[in-house]
């Protein structure tokens, strides 16, 4: 008896409430679980409802570990959200499975987006279509040891700006002790970490080569992707100023103060905001010619293919302000990740800013590796490295194999 | 009404029952109290693993619905030299692994069964790193590799004026280096079990033995060794299948590069884990799964075979 009054008035409450939204829409937005961008997505949320009355936005969020997974499940049992978050490496993966559909060019006209944002939103489009658009964007730079430049007689104000000066630098400030062990390197050589970027995207570049062409094949396996190599090889094997492996891994030994350079993301500044000593950032160095490159990554909102009608004009409207100047601004100041849109980024006071500046610099020339199977690929670039390292095997015979490798995987994703 | 029919229904029933004799009702009996678990596996352990035997032939990668592509996956597998290697890396697992961790143990708990001083202390002892997580255990000895300054072995090597080991930066070091906590985390295990089958030997052989004049070494040969062999089999068995499916140890001990460097920790079941979860190729990783299977199956039945009771 009392459960069928409960379910009355539960059943009440529901046709009540349903009422009450006769006339708005309600759309989902996913995306993975990470607490300041929970927190970011909530206020953009809360803002863009205000705005839009007639609008609700459901936030559904999952682990990282379990994201793709659950989006792929989701459209299986022919669910999905109307907005959902996607790393850009998963485009084709999304895209080919049907989960999400192309952008409206008469909502988003691409001439504008590409005035507008940074030009690495590109990797957003495939044929004619761009499928979706960044809130905040992700970039490399070298964080550098203040107080051991200072130790090793440097100036921690005029950090190294070509890879000579990096080189210099790091053999200024490399310690060894009786027996030649590195006690604190100079330069963190760490291939799993942002490494294989800085090689693919940067040092491959400035060597005169390209990492790929403009099929997308593999390009590397030139004299320039060789010599890129044997630069970065060069580091442990002939100048013993950093050790693969050395602390474990790179960010582990810069923040422990046992290593004066390191280069990384902007998504470790919250990691390092800690350490006891001060650091500071810089652009990665250029080369001889002055040449600069970055590597450059982020995660996209795209339109769930299951929207239709009112449901896909409300998602193309929450669209489009999350990836407005506004919304950048929020993520910047919550999340602390670079706005996408150059007007946003680009501001005076960003620019000037010593931590974000060289991050926000490096966006106008950076690059963005298109991935089909990142952690496959980057497993390419490790053994690479390990070849030469460890089994000592000849530099070009190395690239050689790595190129094949890597070729492999992206024609089997092609198929 | 109803409840008249129910009545009826309970009666039949009852007359029904009554007309078995003993033996069938304690099999009904069984096969009811059975058919519970028997459905869970089913539908748990059972379906998949038959799943798994069709994923194998298909190219499903999540996303698109699952094609049919008959054994292209196993000659992809078969070509692949990275397989091979994993092969070959899950047998020396297995191979030095099982040996070497029963052979300790078995010395550990032969010579433990006669100490009586704090002997429950130094059992314990030798059990802890079994109630450790692999996981926490892997980073601690991932760290005590480390080269200098951190790492403790290199630490002591270089005071006494050696030259520094990469362990798990090395393609011949590393596997022996993962090897060495994977043992000593079962040992724990191994020796409380081979103490329970040696306590149960009766003591009377051994006095038997003794008027006989039987030294140790013969005691050890045709009473001891011999009589403890059920208990040698099942740890046999069981330590093969775990080295079979080593994971933990290798994947946080190697998770920059997992299973490396150059693929030479690489065990089958991370291989499946990287093809499956990392690649999304449920396919391929399918395929995998079938060929542990069946080294597991035959490893298993030979051990079975060999050590089986005369």
């Amino acid at each position: 008896m009392q459960k069928a009054v409960l379910l009355a008035a539960l059943s009440a409450g529901v046709s009540f409430s349903a009422l009450g939204t006769a006339n708005a829409v309600e759309i989902e937005y996913w995306q993975y679980v990470f607490d300041t961008r929970v927190q970011a997505m909530d206020q953009l949320i809360a803002n863009f409802e205000a705005a839009n009355p007639d609008i609700t936005v459901k936030h559904t969020t999952f682990p990282y570990a379990d994201y793709p997974t659950r989006v792929v499940a989701a459209r299986a049992a022919g669910q999905g959200p109307d907005v959902v978050q996607l790393f850009y490496g998963w485009l084709d993966n999304f895209a080919g499975g049907g989960l999400i559909q192309p952008l409206n060019p008469d909502v988003f006209p691409h001439d504008q987006i590409e005035d507008e944002f940074f030009p690495i939103v590109t990797a957003m489009k495939r044929g004619d279509d761009y499928y979706g658009l960044p809130t905040a964007v992700r970039s490399l730079a070298l964080f550098y040891n203040k107080a051991l430049f200072e130790e090793a007689g440097l100036d921690p104000n005029n950090p190294p700006q070509t890879l000579e000066e990096l080189v210099a630098a790091a053999e200024a400030t490399t310690k060894r002790d009786g027996g030649g062990n590195i006690t604190t390197a100079g330069i963190t050589l760490d291939m799993a970490g942002q490494d294989h970027h800085w090689w693919r995207e940067v040092l491959v570049r400035q060597y005169g080569g390209e990492p790929y062409d403009a099929d997308g094949n593999v390009a590397y396996n030139s004299d320039a992707g060789v010599e890129a190599l044997k630069f970065y090889t060069d580091l442990q094997t002939e100048l013993n100023v950093g050790l693969q492996g050395f602390m474990d891994e790179g960010q582990a030994a810069f923040r422990a103060g046992l290593a004066a350079m390191t280069i990384d993301g902007t998504f470790r500044l919250g990691a390092f905001s800690s350490t006891p000593f001060e650091w500071g950032v810089t652009e990665l160095p250029a080369n001889a010619d002055g040449l600069r490159s970055n590597y450059a990554s982020y995660f996209a909102n795209a339109i769930g293919a299951m929207a239709e009608g009112e449901k896909l004009e409300a998602a193309e409207k929450f669209l489009a302000y999350i990836s407005s100047a506004e919304a950048m601004d929020i993520w910047l100041e919550v999340v602390g990740e670079l706005p996408a849109r150059k007007e946003a980024a680009l501001s005076e006071a960003n620019l000037a800013d010593p931590v974000y500046g060289p991050f926000l610099k490096a966006l106008e020339y950076a690059h963005t590796t298109h991935f089909v199977d990142e952690a496959g690929q980057r497993q390419t670039a490790i053994d690479m490295v390990n070849r030469v390292l460890i089994e000592g095997q000849d530099g070009a015979a190395s690239v050689a194999t790595a190129a094949a490798e890597e070729q492999a995987i992206l024609d089997r994703a092609a198929e | 009404m109803t409840t008249q029919n129910a009545t009826v229904e309970v009666a039949g029933n009852g007359r029904l029952w009554n007309r078995f004799s003993i033996g069938t009702k304690r099999v009904i009996w069984a096969w009811t109290f059975l058919a519970l678990p028997i459905a869970f596996y089913v539908g748990i352990r059972f379906y998949p693993t038959f799943q798994a035997f069709w994923l194998s032939l298909t190219n499903w990668d999540l996303l698109r619905p699952a094609q049919f592509i008959g054994l292209a996956n196993y000659e992809r597998m078969f070509a692949d030299p990275v397989f091979w290697k994993v092969f070959q890396n899950t047998f020396l697992y297995l191979l030095m692994g099982t040996p070497i961790s029963l052979l300790i143990s078995f010395v550990v708990a032969y010579y433990l069964d006669r100490v009586r001083f704090m002997h429950g202390f130094i059992r314990a002892l030798y059990f802890l790193p079994f109630l450790t997580t692999a996981a926490a255990m892997g980073w601690v000895w991932r760290w005590f590799y480390q080269p200098i300054p951190v790492g403790v072995f290199n630490g002591i090597l270089s005071m006494m004026g050696f030259a520094q080991q990469p362990f798990l930066r090395s393609t011949t070091q590393s596997l022996p280096a993962i090897m060495v906590p994977a043992i000593w985390a079962g040992l724990g295990f191994q020796i409380i079990i081979f103490m329970a089958g040696l306590r149960a030997i009766p003591s009377t052989f051994y006095e038997a033995a003794r008027i006989d004049g039987l030294g140790d070494w013969a005691i050890l040969r045709k009473i001891t060794l011999p009589l403890l062999k059920p208990t040698t089999v099942f740890l046999v068995v069981f330590s093969s299948i775990g080295f079979l499916r080593i994971f933990d140890q290798v994947y946080n001990m190697t998770t920059n590069d997992p299973g490396g460097p150059l693929n030479a920790t690489k065990p089958l079941v991370m291989m499946i884990y990287q093809t499956a979860f990392s690649s999304y190729q449920m396919g391929y990783a399918a395929a995998q799964t079938v060929v542990l299977f069946t080294i597991l199956l035959i490893v298993s039945l030979i051990q079975l075979y060999v050590l089986r009771q005369r």
